[in-house]
This record gives structure tokens, sequence and C-alpha cells, in this order.
């Protein structure tokens, strides 16, 4: 594994933020607004007298995490797309980089893009509806690591789609987060589920880390058996999905797809 | 007789029941430049995909520098570069910050000094600085393959290089190319449906016809053997002879 060549690549998507007004806005604007919506409907609710206890908590947590999610996967799938849209995955892979250092390049440009957009929203939280996500301390923090490793999973699942099947599977960049988005229980409590959708969510570590990120803003304690289901269900996917990665691309330089993708 | 840093032994590619690559063996002998020749649909790029590592063989193997590619991939394509009309580089970085990525990517040292020293030798300075989504055709050819000699490769594959290039600027570039590979001793497979290019480029020529090598030689030799009076007319009378059988 080499630093330099996974330094290399970062500096190519720096190179390109840097100059690219829509993907600024992508990581400033549109989390805004989605800030802006439903910290309007929290102050909605409360004012109609449906205030349940913690509204704000709820909604503009989970908000927030949901955004690392989505952030997360998307720092994948769309870092690969961007290679897709310049033909540039031919310039990198004869060169000496490797798989692991591609992937571990893309997971690294999606932790800057979640810690970017996630202290920013943070941040206007704060600002607008004096909310703050870390007011009982760091016990939130295992959560949102668990939650980025989720979002590798769904983005390295994307690009293995994306990579076998070209641009007609381009939107699962943006899409793909929202398929697990009913069974993640992000807005609501896991008991909202049908009892059969309920025992399905119990493998899904999204879902535990959102009733986990409930019980810590409401409750204040670590609720310790679903952060160990999370990360437990993490370490397993995220090795299977690795795995998945490596056979894709293998078939990918078998049928010559490699040299062909995005056209 | 020269060693050799490429050896291509059985090499065969098939794409489901169709075979682009047949049963082909050759070596790159060090320092010399390989032309690759033939029809579209020929195999030539699909040969040259799979000497970087870019398609899987169906069989055969290759080696580069002693070395299996299968087996030895970082080391082999650290000393191995390509360039053709037909790629492209990222469209929203300027000449010079891609430069700097292949560069990073290929763990250069005095990154700066060598991207200086390519874009002099290349007549680059009036586009260092622009947007590569700006750069016309040929100078998108110039910006490849100053990419690929500025990583300073023992082999250089290229597929097409001139393709899309004013008769001026092919010159510049053969010129270039050939001072370069005597200089550096550098090994060049070389594609191109250009006869003349070929012939004068040249030490030796493989012609490959349905993924199969049907003639090899120098120019001269192939030319002779077939009993026509340049590299163009035994292009034609093979190509022809594929359209009768
Ligand atoms: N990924 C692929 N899947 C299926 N067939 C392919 C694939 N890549 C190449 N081929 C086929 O293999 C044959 C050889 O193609 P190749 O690109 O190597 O030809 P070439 O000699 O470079 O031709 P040209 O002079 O037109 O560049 C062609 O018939 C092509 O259709
Ligand atoms: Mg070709």
């Amino acid at each position: 594994m080499s630093v330099g060549r996974i330094l290399a690549l970062l500096s190519r998507h720096m190179y390109l933020y840097k100059r690219s007004f829509a993907r600024m806005l992508e990581i400033f604007y549109w989390p805004f607004l989605d800030l802006v919506v439903w910290g309007f409907i929290t102050i909605y609710l409360e004012k109609v007298g449906m205030s349940m206890q913690g509204a704000v908590t709820f909604f503009l947590g989970a908000l927030i995490l949901w955004d690392v999610l989505f952030r997360a996967q998307q720092g994948i799938a769309v870092s690969f797309l961007e290679e897709m849209w310049a033909r540039n995955l031919m310039n990198l892979f004869a060169s000496p980089l490797t798989v692991g250092e591609y992937l571990t390049a893309t997971m690294t440009m999606s932790v800057l893009k979640v810690t970017a957009v996630g202290s920013l929203m943070m941040l206007f939280a704060w600002v607008f509806y004096s909310y703050d996500m870390f007011h009982m301390g760091l016990s939130l923090l295992p959560f949102i690591l668990n939650l980025v490793i989720s979002g590798w999973i769904i983005g390295v699942l994307t690009t293995s789609i994306i990579m076998r099947f070209g641009q007609q599977a381009e939107v699962l960049a943006w899409g793909m987060v929202f398929l697990f988005q009913p069974i993640s229980c992000v807005f609501y409590p896991m008991t909202v589920l049908p009892p059969v959708l309920q025992s399905i969510a119990w493998i899904v570590p999204p879902a535990h880390i959102f009733e986990g990120m409930r019980a810590v803003l409401t409750t204040e304690a670590i609720p310790v058996t679903h952060l160990l289901w999370a990360t437990g269900l993490n370490a397993v996917f995220l090795l299977l999905i690795v795995i998945w990665f490596y056979h894709t691309f293998n078939v990918c330089k078998d049928r010559g797809m490699l040299v062909r993708v995005g056209e | 007789m020269a060693k050799s840093v490429v050896e291509i032994r059985n090499l065969t590619k098939r794409f489901q029941d169709f075979t682009a690559v047949n049963d082909i063996s050759f070596d790159i002998k060090e320092g010399e430049i390989l032309g690759l020749l033939g029809p579209n649909g020929a195999g030539k790029t699909t040969t040259i995909h799979m000497l970087l590592g870019l398609i899987t063989p169906t069989m055969g193997s290759i080696h580069m520098f002693g070395l299996d590619l299968a087996t030895h991939r970082e080391t082999i394509l650290r000393q191995v570069n390509f360039s053709s009309t037909y790629i492209s580089m990222p469209f929203s970085l300027t000449v010079e910050e891609n430069l700097k990525v292949i560069a990073r990517l290929y763990e250069l040292k005095h990154i700066q000094q060598r991207i200086n020293d390519i874009i002099k030798k290349l007549e680059m300075e009036d586009i260092r600085h622009k947007l590569t989504r700006k750069l016309s055709s040929g100078q998108m050819s110039r910006l490849t393959l100053a990419k690929a000699i500025m990583t300073e490769p023992k082999v250089l594959f290229l597929d097409e290089p001139t393709a899309s290039l004013d008769p001026d600027i092919v010159n510049k570039i053969k010129a270039f190319l050939k001072e370069y590979q005597r200089s550096e001793g550098l090994s060049i497979l070389y594609t191109s449906h250009n006869m003349r290019e070929m012939e004068e480029m040249s030490n030796r020529i493989i012609f490959l016809q349905r993924g199969k090598i049907v003639a090899e030689g120098t120019a001269s030799e192939i030319i002779q053997r077939y009993g026509q009076r340049d590299l163009e007319e035994v292009f034609l009378k093979l190509a022809r002879e594929e359209g009768r059988s």
C-alpha cells in the first residue's frame, strides 16, 4: 500500500473541487437547505402542539446523521463517477495504483466530505436552532464513525454496480442509499416497523445506529447492544463488500470493460 | 543481440466466443521500436491493453524485465507507460495539474523539475495553465504523450499517437521519440495506420490480422517477401486477401 499514490488520488480530487462551483454547492448548499426545511417542520410541529418530547432532537439529529450516511456513500460512488466521466480509469489502472489504494483513497475522500458537510450542518443547526448535537458529550461519536463505515459499504456496492453496468447505473450514486432509508429507521423508532421488517432491520447496521442515536439523545445512556451490533455487522459487511469489489473489478478486466466504462 | 524487455508467449484473448487476439508470441528488444500493424479490429489495442494489465488474457503469458505481469504488476507498471490519441485526462484540471497528479501516482522525485522539462521538450508552455477541457485534440495528444514520457518508462506503448495531429507536430513528435528512444535506450511498441510513418519509425514490424501474426520482420524484409513496392501495398494485399477468404 503506497501512501504517495493515495495522496496522488486525493490531490486529483482537491484540484477538481477547488475549481467546481457545482461540487462545492453539493457540499455546502444542499445540506443547508435540508436543514432549513426540517428546521421549519420541527418548529411547526411544536407550534401546533404536537409537541412530542424533543422533536427537534429527533428530526435535526436524525437529519444530520442521515446526511453523514448519504455523504459517506456518495463520497465513494461520486469519486468513481468522476473518473468514469473523465475517462481516467485507464490512466489510473495502467499505473502502479492498486485496487486497495484506490478504495482507500475514495474512503478518505468520503471522510473528508462527511467532515465538511457534517461540521457545517452542526454549525448551522447550532446557529439557527440553538441545537447542539454534542450536548451530552461525545457519546454520539462511535455511532457517527459506524455510520461512515455503513456509508462506505453502500458506496462500494454502488461503485461495483456502476463499474459493471456503466452509465445506466449512474443514478445509483445518489439513489442507492435511499433504498436503505425505510429500513434504517432514520426518523422513527424500529418499533414502528411491522414485525417482519423489524427482524430485517436487525441486520441493517444503520438501523442500530439511528436507534442508538435516539437513545443517546434522549436518555443520555450509550446503548451498548446497538453499538455492538452496528460495529459487528459493519465489520462483516465491509469485508464482504471489499471482496465483492475485487471480484467485480476482475470480471471487468476480463471482459475488457475497464477500458470502455463510461462510453 | 539486444536482450528482450518484453516477452509475450501464446497470448490469447477471447471475448465470449469471439477471439480478438489469437495465440501470438513475440518479444520487444531493449531499445527497439516495434511497429504493430494491422487493419481495424486486428487486435492491436487489445494486445496493448493486456500489456498494461487493463485486460486479463484468456491464455498465454506476458513477461517484462524478466517478471511475470500477472504476479508483478506494480513493479512492472512503474517502468511502463502508454499514450494514445483515444485516451483523455480529467477535463477540470489544468495541464500542469494533470501532470502533477500523474507524477505523484508514479511517485516521481523532483516533480516540478520534471514537469518543467517535459513541458519544454514538447513545447507546451502556452497550454501549461490551460484547463484540459479547452485543449484541441492535438494538444490533448501532446498532453497524454507528456504524461507517458514524464514517468521515464523503459517501455512505452503508443496506440496511434499521431492520429489527430498536424504534419508539423507529427514530425516534431516523431523526431522527439526517435531521439528520446536513442538517448534513453527506451523500447517502444507503436501502432499507426500511417504506413510511411510506420516504415520510418519502426526497427521491426509485426503484421496482425484477425488476432494472428501474419508477417514479421523489418519493413524492407516484409516488402520484399510480398513482392510489393512499399508497406502500403503489402497492407492492401494482405487486407484484401482477408476480404476474399
Ligand atoms: N471489450 C470487448 N468486448 C468484446 N469485443 C471486443 C472488446 N474489445 C475489443 N473487442 C473486439 O476485438 C477486436 C479487436 O479490437 P482492437 O480494438 O484490439 O482492434 P485494433 O487492432 O486496435 O483496431 P483499430 O485499428 O480499429 O484500432 C475487435 O473486433 C473488437 O470488436
Ligand atoms: Mg486500436
